[in-house]
């Protein structure tokens, strides 16, 4: 059975998951975001990782959280509390969450791993980084490099060329 | 830990439906993005619940790929927004139907 820690965690991640996404604010809505991505580093320690713990909370809770934060106070004022949504696909969104939930619920709670407990001690961080280092030293390359081209892209696409330098300067 | 598997499993599952919800009903790219951000969430949650019951080094391994591939996603993501917010003024998606320079 769940213990308190993990029922606790549990809905403060359902609890902001859900307020990110019906907040009329952006501005609260990517906080409550930052809520969720904390739960979930809360579940990572609960789960003897904290090397994923951490790194959770530094890429996501530390950049990606705050890089949202900022793009919000880019936008217009009255479209942060503007609340864009279908009227029409409300119910339906609903009715695909809860299929969703229902379906593959009941898969799980059917299947196998409902049996599955583990007594065995929690994988030592130290192994992630022989994995990271031997079995998939090509995949960390590549991903160094989707990173750094991703970002100079980004970099790339967001650039106004309709600004001049000197423009820029003065 | 006297928590299961499957409690995990079950979390990760209402995490997805609930960025499938945010997918399915939100027009504004913001919020958009933090559906997927949820999905991508509940994913990395799966993997290293599984690497942890197996227990395997792989789980974490896996976690830790995508949590920064999820980064790179979301930088691209962000630029993304900021062109079209300055192409249409607008973070409505309806708007972006017709996506010229």
């Amino acid at each position: 059975m769940a213990d308190a820690a993990f029922l606790a965690l549990t809905v403060i991640t359902i609890g902001s998951a859900i307020a990110a996404l019906e907040l009329r604010s952006l501005i609260y809505g990517s906080i409550a975001l930052m809520g969720t991505l904390g739960g979930i580093a809360g579940f990572f320690f609960l789960l003897d990782s904290p090397f994923v713990a951490l790194f959770q909370l530094a890429v996501y809770v530390g950049s990606i959280a705050v890089l949202i934060l900022f793009t919000v106070m880019l936008v217009k004022r009255e479209l942060i509390f503007k609340k864009i949504e279908d009227k029409r696909r409300k119910f339906a969104g609903i009715g695909l969450m809860l299929v969703v939930m229902v379906a593959l619920g009941a898969i799980f709670l059917d299947s196998g791993i409902k049996t599955i407990t583990t007594g065995e001690p929690p994988v030592d961080f130290r192994d992630i980084g022989t994995d990271f280092v031997t079995y998939y030293w090509p995949a960390l390359i590549l991903m160094g490099l989707i990173l750094a081209g991703s970002v100079t892209g980004a970099l790339v696409l967001a650039k106004r060329e309709d600004v001049e330098n000197d423009q820029r300067t003065s | 830990m006297t928590s299961e598997l499957v409690d995990f499993t079950l979390v990760s599952v209402a995490l997805l439906g609930i960025g499938i919800y945010g997918l399915a009903v939100k027009r504004n790219f913001i919020r958009m993005l933090f559906a997927v951000e949820i999905i991508i969430n509940a994913a990395n949650l799966n993997l290293v619940a599984f690497g942890r019951f197996l227990p395997h080094s792989g789980g974490q391994t896996l976690a830790l790929f995508s949590i920064a591939i999820a980064a790179a996603e979301v930088a691209v993501g962000l630029s993304l927004i900021i062109v079209a917010y300055r192409m249409y003024q607008n973070v409505d998606i309806a708007d972006y139907r017709s996506l010229k320079g």
